[in-house]
């Protein structure tokens, strides 16, 4: 399942480090930060929903980038 | 400006101003250094804590910490002023950035912004406003003079003029009446349209171009690739050549030369390397030119589905087009009546009078080129003789009307045309009266298509077609391409291309164009295909990496402008901010450059590299000087 989050973030290497971050998160297949859209596009793996996952990649964005933002 | 912009704002005013107090200040000692922290404080501690953060989260080698290290040592050193002013400096730089960015990200999807926000819902108590997503296939809309049609559908009742700038990049508008389609996300201009809508708001037009436009970006090219490997051995490296110019002349001083270690002075030199080396002009202009490029091109009617294919557009060096469609119109008109011995609009009403009847497109394009009502009671005794043409009795004049088989059957002595296409001869109560030629016509902007090709540096034009030799021959003569090849069947258009791509030369593309009808597998097989006039056409938009919007030929060399323009400038910008970084990085060791000048490394050629970025959004057009010089005036006043 493929989901777009609207984002906030400050530079295109904080985005570029989110991405990152985010990829590495437990039940994320892949993970798409578009600074100039200021969007994030998640690809979730099969067996984990949104709601269990999101958490997850906010809290491992945060620790690269301490005032991002993901709405969700 | 947002929240937290001013918030910004305010601190640097405020800690500008108790900087100037400061510094006048006869104070010295441990009272300066207090006093000097206060403004220091206002417009770091952002910068400290998330360096702080950094280092407790392993990310150490971000700007924030190149920060932190540098003012903090500049204060350490006792430089107060540097050191708070870096800091102060750094932060007008970031707001300036994101200012910028935040700009130019508006006008980006400004330009593309065409997502409808609503559409008025026709129910049984009037109409009712509600988010596009919640209407179903089947319901009727209604769009009112201004608004944006929603979502894809036919026309009810209503008639209007409908801009489609946004999707086609075409500014004359289009007329639209009962019964014919309308795409969203064009404009209603003047009437009150009703419209059945005929897609879900997902899979309509103007989300679908939206969408593909979004995503465009995420497929990174090689440049922007390159950067991102660039930064991430960059930064590290430069952080080490700090510590190593730091520590290793004091040592080598010390030790070797007997000299005073001044370690100050080389801890200063190696804090002014660290402002310098902060990579984020590139990290941050790159993407944004090709953001500018991608949004330049779809305001054209080009999407363009990845900056990957800006750049290969930009070295695209053979462009093999298929004819019918592409650079024809594929339907059959009168393109011409020849030898005519009467009007010839009376030998067009005539041939069009005879076959009436007929459902044959060459009898169809007759109708439709005459373009009168015709009156079936001035028609008697028609007679259809199979394969040949028609004979008819018109006004009480014996016509016959077909091809060089019924003339020699009837004994009659007719002319040749030395054109290319359909033609029917004519014939009145015996005598010779004419012919009309019946072509598939060329699109008028074919010829200067393929000039403007050439112009811009392709070096082969390939027309592919599966008509004959003579019509493919004929159509390449007039337009000027280099080389044709006919009778093809569509799997021997892909074996074509496939050999052309083995015997090309490495770094040079080749684009395939095509209507996207029934070409889709040369679309892909192509280094990059260009589908044309593909709007609602879904197969053509999955196959193609380019899209034309509408069906006009030029535009294969306007998006390989645009798609140079925008390259040129993302390898400015990667040569200056290298350029500029390195040069300062060498002068900073040596001493020469100090901080402030590391100031300027840093913001200084972020900004400019962003300006320039900028430009990537606009394109000169190809059109008469006082045509946009007009524009000019019009757009300034």
């Amino acid at each position: 399942m493929k989901k777009t989050y609207k984002i906030d973030v400050d530079c295109a290497n904080c985005a570029a480090k989110m991405e990152e971050a985010a990829k590495k998160v437990e039940g994320v297949k892949d993970a798409n930060v578009n600074f100039m859209t200021l969007k994030m596009k998640v690809e979730f793996e099969d067996g984990h929903t949104p709601e269990e996952v999101m958490p997850n990649i906010l809290k491992a964005c945060r620790k690269v980038e301490s005032d991002c933002e993901i709405f969700f | 400006m947002n929240r937290k912009q001013k918030k910004v704002l305010v601190r640097i005013i405020i800690s500008a101003a108790l900087l100037v107090i400061f510094s006048l200040l006869p104070v010295r000692g441990w009272l300066r250094f207090f006093l000097f922290l206060i403004p220091y404080l206002i417009i770091g501690y952002d910068i400290l804590k998330k360096a702080g953060k950094g280092i407790l989260n392993r990310q150490v080698f971000d700007e924030n910490f190149l920060m932190a290290v540098a003012t903090i040592g500049a204060i350490i050193l006792g430089e107060y002023v540097e050191g708070s002013a870096v800091m102060l400096f750094y932060q007008v730089g970031e707001l300036f950035q994101s200012f910028a960015v935040g700009r130019s990200r508006k006008n980006i999807t400004e330009l593309m912004d065409i997502r409808p926000d609503y559409a008025n819902l026709e129910t049984e108590d009037g109409t009712e406003e509600v988010d596009p997503d919640d209407v179903e296939v089947g319901s009727i809309i209604v769009v009112k003079p201004g608004e944006k049609i929603p979502i894809d559908g036919l026309v009810v009742s209503g008639r209007s003029a409908l801009n489609t700038s946004a999707l086609t990049g075409e500014s004359v508008p289009r007329d639209v009446g009962p019964g014919e389609q309308v795409l969203s996300g064009s404009i209603n201009q003047n009437g009150l349209l009703r419209i059945r809508t005929t897609q879900e708001f997902e899979e309509s037009t103007a989300s679908k171009i939206l969408d593909l436009v979004e995503n465009a970006s995420s497929r990174k090219s090689r440049s922007e690739n390159f950067i991102t490997k660039f930064a991430h051995y960059y930064t590290p490296a430069v952080c080490y050549s700090a510590l190593a110019l730091a520590v290793a002349p004091p040592l080598v001083r010390m030790a070797f030369l007997g000299l005073a270690p001044e370690w100050g002075d080389w801890i200063l030199r190696a804090l002014t390397f660290l402002v310098i080396s902060c990579p984020c002009a590139l990290v941050i202009s790159i993407p944004l030119s090709f953001f500018a490029g991608l949004g330049c091109a779809s305001r054209n009617g080009i999407l363009v589905k990845g900056s990957n294919y800006l750049e290969e557009l930009a070295s695209t060096k053979y462009v093999v087009f298929d004819k019918t469609g592409t650079m024809t119109r594929g339907v059959f008109e009168v393109s011409g009546i020849h030898h005519s011995s009467m009007p010839e609009e009376e030998l067009l009403e005539y041939a069009a009078l005879a076959e009436m009847y007929s459902s044959h497109p060459i009898s169809q394009s007759l109708r439709r080129a005459c373009g009168r009502d015709l009156d079936e009671h001035r028609v008697k005794n028609l007679e259809e003789i199979g394969g040949r043409g028609i004979t008819a009795e018109v006004d009480g004049h014996k016509i016959a009307a077909g091809n060089a088989g019924l003339m020699q059957e009837m004994g009659i002595d007719y002319m040749d045309c030395h054109s290319v296409g359909t033609v029917v001869h004519v014939a009145m109560d015996g005598q010779y009266a004419g012919h009309i030629l019946i072509a598939d016509l060329i699109k008028p902007t074919a010829r200067s298509a393929v000039r403007q090709l050439h112009e811009a540096g392709v070096k082969s034009t390939v027309m592919l077609t599966g008509d004959s030799r003579r019509v493919g021959e004929s159509v390449a003569q007039t337009l000027g391409i280099d080389e044709v090849h006919a009778q093809l069947l569509p799997a021997q258009k892909v074996e074509l291309v496939e050999q052309m791509i083995q015997k090309k030369g490495k770094g040079e593309i080749l684009a395939f164009v095509g209507d996207g009808i029934n070409d889709a597998p040369v679309l892909a097989r192509a280094d990059i295909g260009i589908a044309m006039g593909a709007i609602g056409s879904d197969a053509a938009i999955e196959a193609a990496d380019v899209v034309l919007m509408d069906d006009n030929p030029e535009k294969i060399s306007l998006a390989i402008r645009i798609a140079r323009k925008c390259i040129r400038i993302v390898y400015e910008n990667i040569i200056f901010a290298i350029g500029v970084k390195v040069l300062c990085l060498i002068l900073g060791a040596l001493g020469i450059a100090n901080m402030w000048a590391a100031i300027f490394a840093d913001v200084g050629v972020m900004v400019i590299a962003v300006i320039n970025a900028i430009r990537a959004l606009r394109i000169r057009q190809d059109r008469p000087a006082a045509d946009a010089a007009a524009e000019q005036e019009a757009g300034q006043a």
